[in-house]
């Protein structure tokens, strides 16, 4: 079975997830990009280990360490991004840059 | 053989014989020591004593006279000859450093001289300084001087030398600038010293060439090598001996080095007369004697250069004093061009001629220096334009000034004569006429400017608003106690002439360890000196035709052109008109044109080196230390500010930014590695 | 006195440390108990060294022996030991060191500079003490290095605190600042600057020394590296790069033309115990440097850098000099006869001669005394001017006779007047410089030999410029009717024992040859055979 479908696939949620990453002004939709280029990474886990079925499922494996990995992300970021909400009134990322020279 | 004849080879046979000094000379160290010693106690306690520390300058110099008497006696009797050095530092792992003093014809005779000049100078001073500001660092810097001058000429060793030839130089500045409060006098002091740290290059420069070439600096050895023509000596005996030469013309005022001496005439004329004329200045004759030897034997193509050098000190420089109002300038420019026959004669191979006229010289031009002072004393004033008929209030210092006129003059049968007459014939036998014509013609322009010097200070009427008189007995007398050796020292050595039982000067400087072998006369050759007596005469008589006059005031009687030119057109036929027009006429122009040209030319580049100097010292400083190279220092540290502040705008705190460069290494790296590798 | 023999060195240098803690617990305001304590302090480090000199072997022995040594294990990982020691070199720069210490303590005792702190400036001075008196006596690298750079700090802050407040303008980039911060940060940087490269190389010889050593021990200690670096051990590239690398460490201490620019700057900005520190016994610690270090264990690479050293240290000669002439501070005016007189110095150790080492040596004592009495003087000066302005100054003689007095001796003993202790280095460094070390080029260093008398003549010019802008003349018309104090007792009692010096050591040098002549001699013979 060709990877190859998948990999586009892949590929374009990915891309999608980096402009997403770049252009949003609002946290919620950058963290929203980042799950998607986090999903895009699991479907091409999957498509390799299709492809090479190896003996110890790495690729299944690998894939569900990355939900788990995002899953805790998400918990967390989401709570900062609530705090920075209740505290600014504002989700717009281009106004949380104090962290500055 | 007399048993005290030590001429030539006998010398070598003296040393193996081991005449040695007895008491007197074992103990000669003293002499050197004494003067510093009355310095330190001075300095110590000059102010509370009764004559401001007069008394111990005196009583240093007078002991060291005592000394230096004996030993010279007993040169004269029986030849001494010793020497002593003890070790002041192994420097290397053979090379040492010496102290000590020699004894023998040469040292003899210059410790006699300092000596017993310097305690008629010091006496002299007494009266001088009376009241004056500063007495007793007066005598304190005065005792240093005579003590340095000492440990100069009983130097053994070249290292001795230049740490007594310093001494003197530091003593004549601090004596120069005695009158520091006067910034003029600050500026001579200084150009004396300088000077002289210039021709001190030379000197250092050839000490060290010469004795690293012996593997000593002691005189003996390097003497002794030069007499046996030592290889590694005769390699570099011509420029150790140049730039001997060289240290030796800045301390004798040799042109073009003679510059601050008449400069230094603004300390106090005691000062002039014991060290610009009687001994500091005679130092570098001293050295050149005392090194006679590598001039003799391994650096002879040297010598005929330091005759013409000495040539034209001894003439040009002369005609200065024609022209210059100071009576302590004429002086000056007098000691100068003495101190060119010096020099040419020792150069021209005549040991016992120049250091004749050395010994003469040291008289008479001291009693004219404070003959000078007394008038100066007596008037408030150095210059000839605020004197005049003074001989009539001053009798004994007209009469005394008038024996070391004649004296300097070369007049039979004063001391000058004699010495004089000695160069003349040296350099005529020595082969040098042409400028054995030249010292005539130098005797002639000395008679004429010491007459012209005699004239207008002594002579006419005093149209000045003082009351001028003679000085106090404590001036006068110093002045009659030079007078006579001025007067008969010369017969000291006529020539062929053995005085009973004594012998005569030649004889005595003939004493030393290495044998001269120079020339000196075994009989008067009346030619020359009848050309040099008639010289002289002619210079007096001319120069009394034109000043011996009195007029409405100073001013007028020293206008050379103007009364000559007149008496001359309407007397054309009279001869000694004539001869009086024509060397009246020339005479002027050119003593003013070397004048200018000393005062534009010379001292102008010695200026504009000084105003060089100090621009460049300001450019290297300026612009090469603080700009430049400092300039480097600072830019480093600027740079690492600048580059600092450039690279933190990187942080701007915006998280997209952030990801964006991820992304954008993510991409530079997927393309290297996928497609360079 | 066997115990001595064991605890002398260590006396000399860690007596004034623990006068540090003495004085640590002694309250600040019992200024007395303070300067009691110091002065004895010193006094004991400087008797000690007293004691070294009586019962020092002067018969000759021959190079890398070393009397009064002390060798224990301190960091055996890295075979690093205490190891101290003495030897006829040695010696007169840790009294030179000692005795000036205790001048300085003396000197002190009223003048204290704004602000005034006396027990935290003597604590500062003992430290000082420490770090000089043990890089005389140090025989082990690292502890060479250690107390090479424990002297700054102190100096730092001296600098620092007690310095010069006025401001100053850094030419050419218009800032302004105040010169005592200035003046600290660059010594302090300049210095480090090049002791970080010394480190460098002491590191390569610590590793080299094992390849070379038959024991295949790595050693920082200098005794051993010595016998490896006469025997050739260090060669080739290798040498030159350390040599090098120890060169920019010594050069800028020394100071060499052109790493000298720290030194006018520290010098006109530091307290005047700063000044006599830094000039007297600071300066000397570069070229023993170069004499202890550098030329015995690299003695191959020391001969081809020679004429390369020589150029530079005669540039500094003519260059020093010259910048005198263009000064108007007076402080600065000295602290650049510095540079020109280390020029000598180095001019001596550059000839790579008994002769020359020699001169460099007691060039050494005859700087340290002559111009530490000149920062002296300077310093009691503008502490009564409130200025340093030589064009202010004038007619000093009139209003302060005693002192115009010393100074004049002084400007005549930095001239190098013969008869004075500075003749003694300039001139055998031009006698050393006439016929250096054989296969060296004759025409770099007669050539050298020429400036270097030329030097003498602008070194004269300057020093008579100085006297005749602050000395002569009449005073300026703003010093009208002040009335001004002389030189008191305790400058009396710092100065008069350098003045004595001087003279004596002028017309008697024997008194500092008999130590290294035979030094010196044997060291040349070692090296190059």
């Amino acid at each position: 079975m060709l990877v190859n479908q998948f990999l586009i696939l892949a590929a374009g949620l990915f891309a999608l997830g980096v402009y997403g990453l770049l252009v949003r002004r609002n946290i919620v939709l950058i963290l929203l990009s980042v799950e998607l280029m986090l999903n895009a990474v699991n479907i091409n886990l999957i498509a390799f280990e299709a492809m090479i079925r190896s003996s110890d499922a790495v690729g299944q494996v690998f894939a569900i360490f990355v939900i788990t990995v995002a899953a805790a992300e998400v918990g967390i970021g989401l709570a900062i991004v609530l705090m920075i909400f209740r505290n600014r009134k504002s989700a717009n990322v281009d106004d949380m840059s104090l962290m500055r020279w | 053989m007399s048993p005290w004849i030590l001429a030539t080879e006998e010398a070598e046979q003296a040393v193996e014989a081991g005449i040695t000094g007895g008491f007197w000379a074992d103990t000669a160290g003293i002499m050197l020591v004494l003067p510093l010693v009355a310095f330190i106690l001075i300095l110590a306690f000059g102010k509370r004593l009764k004559n401001q520390g007069a008394e111990l300058a005196i009583g240093a110099l007078a002991i060291n006279t005592l000394w230096a008497t004996v030993l010279f006696i007993q040169n004269m009797t029986e030849g001494v000859l010793a020497t002593y050095s003890f070790e002041i530092g192994r420097i290397g792992s053979d090379l040492v450093f010496e102290l000590g003093w020699v004894v023998d014809g040469l040292s003899i005779m210059m410790y006699f001289l300092v000596s017993l000049v310097g305690l008629i100078v010091f006496i002299y001073a007494v009266g001088y300084m009376h009241g004056d500001v500063r007495v007793p660092w007066f005598f304190a810097a005065f005792s240093l001087f005579a003590g340095s001058m000492l440990i100069l000429v009983g130097a053994p060793n070249l290292i001795q030398l230049i740490i007594g030839w310093e001494g003197v130089g530091l003593a004549s500045y601090l004596l120069i600038g005695f009158y520091w409060e006067d910034m003029e006098n600050v500026v001579a002091g200084n150009k004396a010293f300088m000077v002289n740290k210039v021709a001190d290059v030379g000197l250092i420069l050839g000490a060290i060439i010469l004795g690293l070439a012996v593997g000593t600096f002691d005189f003996f050895e390097i003497n002794t090598a030069a007499a046996e023509h030592l290889e590694t000596l005769s390699t570099v005996a011509v420029i150790g001996g140049v730039l001997l030469f060289f240290g030796a013309m800045g301390k004798s005022a040799q042109f073009p080095l003679h510059i601050w001496l008449p400069d230094a005439m603004a300390g106090p004329t005691p000062v002039s007369a014991l060290m610009h004329a009687a001994t500091m200045v005679t130092a570098g004759i001293y050295l050149m004697a005392r090194m006679f030897p590598l001039f003799q034997n391994l650096a002879e193509g040297t010598r005929p250069w330091m005759v013409a050098i000495g040539a034209v000190t001894l003439f040009a420089l002369g005609l200065l004093a024609l022209v210059t109002d100071d009576i302590k300038r004429v002086l000056a420019y007098s000691t100068v061009s003495q101190l060119g026959y010096m020099m040419t004669a020792v150069a021209a191979g005549g040991y016992t001629a120049g250091l004749f006229h050395l010994f003469t010289h040291a008289f008479f031009k001291a009693l004219l220096f404070l003959g000078a002072g007394s008038v100066i004393h007596a008037v408030h004033s150095n210059n000839m334009s605020d004197m005049g008929g003074l001989r009539k209030t001053m009798p004994t210092t007209y009469w005394t000034f008038v024996v070391g006129s004649l004296s300097l003059a070369g007049v039979f049968p004063l001391a000058g004569f004699w010495s004089k007459d000695e160069i003349l014939a040296t350099l005529g036998s020595e082969g040098y006429t042409a400028v054995m014509w030249i010292a005539v013609a130098g005797a002639f322009v000395t008679a004429f400017y010491m007459t012209r010097a005699v004239a207008l200070t002594f002579h006419g009427e005093y149209k000045g608003h003082g009351h001028p008189h003679e000085s106090p007995r404590v001036m006068t007398g110093p002045l009659v106690a030079l007078a006579i050796p001025a007067a008969i020292f010369g017969l000291l050595n006529i020539p062929g002439v053995d005085l009973p039982g004594i012998g005569n000067f030649t004889r005595w400087l003939a004493v030393r360890v290495v044998p001269m072998g120079d020339h000196h006369a075994e009989a008067i050759d009346f030619v020359i000196a009848g050309s040099g007596l008639l010289a002289a005469l002619l210079g007096i008589a001319l120069g009394w035709r034109i000043w011996g006059k009195d007029r409405e005031t100073q001013v007028e009687r020293d206008s050379l052109e103007i009364p000559v030119l007149y008496p001359l057109l309407r007397r054309k036929y009279y001869l000694d008109d004539l001869a009086l027009g024509v060397v009246g006429a020339t005479t002027g122009p050119i003593a003013r044109l070397v004048n200018w040209i000393n005062d534009y030319v010379i001292d102008g580049i010695v200026n504009g080196v000084g105003f060089l100097v100090k621009g460049l010292g300001s450019f290297v400083y300026g612009i090469l230390d603080q700009r430049g190279i400092d300039g480097i220092v600072h830019g480093l540290s600027a740079a690492a500010d600048g580059s600092g502040s450039a690279v933190r705008k990187w942080q701007t705190g915006r998280v997209q930014q952030y990801a964006a460069s991820f992304v954008g290494g993510v991409l530079i790296l997927i393309i290297v590695f996928v497609f360079v590798t | 006195m066997d115990w001595f023999e064991t605890w002398g060195l260590t006396l000399t240098v860690f007596l004034p440390l623990a006068g540090v803690l003495l004085l640590g617990l002694i309250p600040r305001d019992n200024e007395d108990a303070l300067k009691r304590t110091a002065l004895a302090v010193s006094v004991a480090a400087f008797v000690a060294s007293l004691v070294v000199i009586a019962q020092f072997d002067f018969s000759g022995t021959p190079y890398n022996t070393y009397q009064f040594e002390v060798n224990e294990t301190w960091i055996g990982a890295i075979n690093a030991n205490y190891h101290l020691g003495v030897d006829g070199i040695s010696l007169p720069m840790l009294v030179l060191s000692t005795f000036v210490m205790v001048l300085a303590v003396i000197y002190s005792w009223n003048h204290w500079e704004e602000p005034k702190n006396p027990k935290t400036f003597l604590i500062l001075m003992l430290i000082l003490a420490t770090g000089l008196n043990g890089t005389f006596v140090a025989l082990d690298l690292v502890l060479f290095f250690i107390f090479f750079e424990v002297v700054l700090l102190p100096m730092y802050f001296m600098i620092g605190i007690w310095g010069d407040r006025s401001p100053r303008k850094i030419p050419g980039f218009g800032r302004e600042v105040q010169t005592r911060l200035y003046a600290a940060i660059k010594f302090f940087l300049f210095t480090l600057f090049g002791s970080a490269f010394m480190l460098l190389g002491f590191l390569a010889l610590y590793f080299a020394s094992g390849e070379a050593n038959e024991t295949g021990v790595r050693t920082f200690d200098i005794v051993e590296l010595t016998d490896l670096g006469a025997q050739g051990a260090f060669t080739g590239r290798f040498a030159f790069l350390v040599f090098g690398a120890m060169f920019l460490g010594f050069a800028v201490k020394v100071p060499m033309w052109p790493l000298h620019t720290w030194l006018p700057d520290a010098h006109t900005a530091a307290p005047t115990v700063g000044s006599v520190l830094l000039a007297a016994i600071m300066l000397k610690l570069g070229s023993y440097g170069f004499i202890r270090i550098s030329l015995p264990i690299l003695p191959q690479e020391a001969a081809n850098w020679a004429p390369a050293i020589a150029i530079l240290a005669v540039t500094g000669i003519i260059y020093g000099s010259l910048a005198c002439l263009a000064q108007s501070d007076m402080k600065r005016l000295i602290a650049f006869s510095s540079v020109g007189h280390m020029g000598f110095v180095m001019l001596g150790i550059a000839t790579m001669t008994d002769v020359g080492i020699n001169a460099a040596v007691i060039g050494m004592v005859a700087h340290g005394l002559i111009t530490g009495l000149l920062f002296f003087l300077a310093g009691s000066m503008s502490h009564r001017y409130h200025t340093r302005e030589m064009s202010r100054l004038g007619g000093n003689m009139k209003l302060m006779p005693v002192m115009g007095g010393i100074l004049a001796f002084t400007a005549m003993a930095s001239l190098g007047l013969p008869g004075l202790a500075g003749f003694w280095g300039e001139f055998m460094s031009l006698v050393g410089a006439y016929n250096p070390l054989g296969g060296l080029s004759l025409g770099v260093f007669r050539t050298a030999m020429v400036l270097g008398a030329v030097g003498t003549v602008l070194t004269a010019g300057y020093m008579l410029y100085l006297l005749q802008q602050v000395n002569l003349g009449e005073p300026g018309d703003e010093w009208q009717g002040r009335q001004f104090h002389d030189v008191d007792r305790f400058e009396m009692t710092a100065w008069v024992p350098l003045i004595v010096l001087i003279v004596v050591i002028g017309f008697y040098p024997k008194v500092i040859f008999n130590a290294t002549t035979d030094s010196v001699v044997s060291l040349v013979k070692m090296v190059f055979g």
